[in-house]
């Protein structure tokens, strides 16, 4: 419970109607897109930096806890307010500020939809690469907040590499501002690459210059079915070492294929263990198709044994079907899963899949594994139903069996959600005792009183297992 | 009917994922920019009310009732949850176990299921435009709406309306002109017999144009789309069962309606009457034979104008049409077909905030989403908006008015008819 006077104070900040507190508005704002869930005390929807500056005035004075969340299509529960307090909701700060077509930069408010802000500067002939799935249903705020990647990052880099700056408020009601329209910038600590991935834990970002490059004109695409998944692993080397750098290189693996093919029957091989989906594309024409056709060809020398390459539009619609039917295929075989995204060199991602692959059998829950062959992000899906305590205790231990296997072949936890809450019991297993001790002290110093996202990323002793 | 059966079962909700693919398809969230708006909230809602954990306070009816069925939701959906539906069967039941807002009971009881009444209220609207709304509305009781609302209602209605419905101006058999080719019911809509009788008239010449001999029932009532909305379902049936009883006694070739929403509910008499062992398989077999106009006219080959009125044209789908009954490529082909220049305007294919009753209930909201429709149509630089929904002319013309632009809102049958006029005009020349 929030006290009264508090709440009339923060109703006078962003408005009456800004501060929410009905039961009906605190179950809108207890969930993400995890199967985790928590209410908060009230809700407040700020219009400004300067109002976010405000509130965490009030926050910071009163010691109450504040949950920054953008459109809550987190995969980690890094938005669910367990430690109860204020969920701090952006979405009302949806403002593109600036188009700089002479510097390719811009400055958003934090709530922009993603897509949205791509189609805006893509109408300049511009161009923002990064796409997490949920690009039409996330912001830049929390796109940055958690360092969101997508299939375009292995030729173009991850959300973090298109920030050049931001604002941030900070635990005391503070505003900081980093970087500037530059592409050098070796004036002190690089604060604005500090914030990235920091999931709401040390500021709130309220404000981010972003860069932008130009729109590549052609695209085309390539699909293959391997039989054997180190195969396809190869086929990947090869393809980089030839000095291609694909858009994006996704992988299904067998049972991901066959998930798929039961719910929509596009005939696709389900005796394969992999298939590979490939694209380039880049400003000549020419030099595209050439590179989709030497794609293909590698492939094929591979051990590939069906290839379609598809130029137009409506045939690489028809190449990507499959792949973009995966999560609704998987969320139709189960009411619930858990989607991690471990990251490891690309090399091991072969004998990643097969380990996992054992575990699933082991335990006797499905779990699919797709994802960004190109640079070895991989999303194994665990599926479950929510209902069944034995699932559930399962699902435990097979997403601590996939972090350790992920760690032990010289990989990571999180390529491109997050830790929020879920990989918080891994995080001392994947980064080391002294790596934690660091990342408390920073807390500490930012954030003295601990009120923002209390309990997320570093374990703070905030429960949220059973909620 | 028990109430507790018409809530909605584990298997609509369970499989919810929570991704947020529909929270920013939904127009509600889109001008609230609030989670609780949202589709995502409702089913989370809906579902916490199921499992005992929320009560039914009136801040969950408001939430259940301000979905606009616009279906965007449903159509998004990658696991096939159906938000928009969940909200409707929620207002059934909440209809059921406790009083609903002020406004319903005051339009709806008994005034949808009598078309002489519905005709006999257009006449204090006639007066109206001519004395003023204040008072009219007063006399009705309604004195609980915001001054902005009012000016806004005062806009809503198209000035002037016709002065006779269209039921008493046409006979209940109209033939075909020249050769028939087919035999067709035409359900005559609430709207298009009185506010819009003018869109319907030009449908029945473009009908006979086409070699459509039809028959009109005078008696129709109402499709009961305002009651399934609002969780009247026991009336909605009864209308059902009236109406598909009238079109039995005649061989026909197909049921057609100009009215999206009517359209998209005849079509789902056969879903809601399936389990009655008298009605579940004539209402089948009526909801089988039932046509959008535009859908109707692509699929015989309406035969093409002469000539092209030279008009530039957008289109906005009704959420009915397009969403509800899959109806989005003929009536762009009618468009091509009638006018010089069609345009796309952006979003043409988002609600317009009608949703029926919504700039009475929800009148913020409804505004604001129709505020984002106007600019995008002024955008588009047309001089026509086309749109085969009642609800949505609506609420388009009151928008159109607002913001002053020179649009006229018109169905893209009667610019079809329009355009077979303009064709003999010139042979007579």
């Amino acid at each position: 419970m929030i006290e009264p006077r508090i709440l009339r104070e923060l109703k006078r900040i962003v408005g009456e109607e800004n501060v929410l507190t009905s039961p009906e508005d605190l179950i809108a704002y207890s969930y993400d897109a995890t199967f985790l869930e928590h209410r908060p005390d009230a809700v407040v929807l700020p219009g400004s930096t300067e109002e976010v500056s405000e509130v965490m005035k009030v926050a910071y004075r009163e010691g109450l806890p504040v949950i920054p969340r953008g459109m809550g299509s987190g995969l980690a529960g890094g938005s669910i307010p367990f430690s109860g307090g204020i969920v701090l909701a952006l979405t009302r700060m949806n403002r593109i500020l600036e188009i700089d077509e002479e510097n390719m930069t811009a400055w958003v408010e934090a709530g922009v939809i993603t897509a949205e802000f791509q189609s805006e500067v893509e109408k300049r002939g511009l161009f923002y690469p990064p796409d997490p799935s949920s690009h039409k249903y996330s912001t830049i705020g929390g796109n940055v907040a958690c360092n969101a990647g997508g299939p375009r990052c292995l030729k173009y880099g991850v959300t973090g590499d298109y920030v050049l700056g931001m604002r941030v408020v900070l635990a005391d009601g503070r505003i900081l501002r980093t970087g500037g329209k530059v592409i050098k910038n070796a004036t002190g600590y690089n604060l604005s690459r500090f914030f990235i991935g920091t999931e709401g834990t040390l500021g709130v970002i309220t404000e981010v210059l972003l860069k932008l490059i130009a729109k590549p004109r052609y695209i085309a695409t390539a699909f293959a079915v391997f039989p054997k998944i180190e195969d396809a692993g190869r086929a990947v080397h090869r393809i980089l070492l030839s000095g291609i750098i694909p858009a994006s290189i996704e992988l299904m693996d067998q049972t991901t294929i066959g998930t798929v093919e039961e719910y929509l029957h596009l005939g696709l091989p389900t005796w394969a263990e992999a298939i590979l989906v490939l694209e380039a594309d880049g400003n000549q024409e020419e030099a595209v198709l050439r590179e989709i056709e030497a794609i293909a060809g590698i492939c094929r020398e591979n051990g590939a044994v069906e290839v379609k390459v598809a130029k137009s539009e409506t045939e690489r619609n028809n190449l990507w079907k499959a792949r973009r039917s995966v999560s609704p295929s998987l969320a139709r075989r189960a009411p619930n899963k858990l989607g991690e995204d471990i990251t490891v060199p690309r090399s091991q991602v072969p004998e990643a899949v097969k380990r996992i692959r054992e575990i699933s059998q082991k335990f006797g829950l499905p779990v699919a594994v797709f994802g960004h062959a190109g640079d070895g992000n991989l999303h194994p899906n665990i599926l479950f139903d929510k209902r069944k305590p034995e699932d559930m205790e399962k699902v435990e231990k097979i997403a601590g069996e996939i972090f350790k296997i992920a760690v032990e072949l010289g990989g990571v936890l999180s390529g491109e959600h997050g830790v929020g809450v879920l990989k918080q019991p891994y995080l001392e297993m994947a980064l080391g005792p002294v790596a934690v001790e660091v990342m408390k002290a920073i807390k500490k110093a930012l954030d003295p009183k601990g009120i923002l996202n209390p309990g997320k990323v570093i374990p703070l002793g905030v429960p949220w297992r059973g909620e | 009917m028990n109430a507790k059966s018409l809530l909605p079962t584990e298997e609509q909700y369970l499989f919810c994922i929570r991704c947020g693919q529909c929270v920013t398809e939904c127009p509600t969230f889109r001008v609230t920019l609030k989670e609780t708006q949202s589709p995502r909230a409702r089913v989370m809602l809906i579902r916490k009310f199921l499992e005992g954990e929320l009560p039914p306070s009136p801040n969950f009816v408001d939430q259940i009732y301000s979905c606009l069925d616009c279906m965007a939701c449903n159509a998004i959906c990658p696991v096939g949850i159906k938000p928009a539906d969940l909200a409707l069967q929620m207002r059934a039941y909440l209809n059921k176990t406790q009083p609903q807002p002020w406004i319903k009971p005051l339009v709806f009881r008994g005034y949808f299921t009598r078309p002489w009444l519905i005709e006999l209220s257009m006449l204090p609207f006639i007066l109206y435009q001519r004395l003023g709304l204040q008072r009219l509305l007063h006399s009705l009781g309604i004195d609980r709406l915001l001054p902005a609302q009012l000016r806004d209602l005062e806009k809503l209605l198209p000035n002037p309306l016709p002065l006779r419905p269209l039921r008493s101006s046409l006979p209940e058999r109209i033939p075909a002109k020249g050769e028939r080719k087919l035999r067709v019911g035409f359900f005559l809509g609430c709207f298009q017999n009185t506010v819009f009788a003018r869109g319907s008239a030009a449908s029945i010449r473009v009908l006979a144009e086409n070699g459509c001999e039809l028959f009109m029932p005078k008696d129709v009532q109402c499709c009961g789309m305002p009651h399934l909305g609002y969780g009247e379902l026991d009336t909605f049936l009864e209308l059902a069962r009236h109406n598909i009883a009238l079109f039995e006694g005649e061989e026909l070739d197909a049921i057609i309606t100009d009215c999206a929403t009517c359209g998209s509910t005849l079509k789902e008499y056969g879903k809601y009457l399936k389990d009655d062992p008298d009605w579940g398989e004539r209402a089948e077999k009526f909801s089988h034979k039932v046509r959008d106009i535009n859908e109707f006219l692509v699929e015989v080959g309406f035969r093409k104008p002469a000539r092209k009125l030279p008009l530039k044209v957008t289109y906005h789908d009704p959420c009915h049409l397009r969403r509800g009954q899959g109806v989005w490529k003929q009536p762009r082909q009618i468009l091509e077909a009638a006018v010089e220049e069609f345009v796309e305007m952006e979003g043409a294919d988002t609600c317009c905030g009608s949703a029926g009753t919504q700039i009475l209930t929800h009148y913020k909201t409804s505004a604001a989403i129709l505020e984002g429709k106007m600019e995008k149509v002024g955008a588009s630089g047309a001089e026509v908006l086309a749109t085969g929904c009642p609800g949505c002319q609506l609420q388009l013309g009151l928008g159109v008015r607002k913001k002053g632009l020179k649009v006229q809102v018109l169905h893209p049958v009667e610019l079809l008819d329009l355009a077979y006029a303009f064709e003999n005009e010139r042979e007579a020349k």
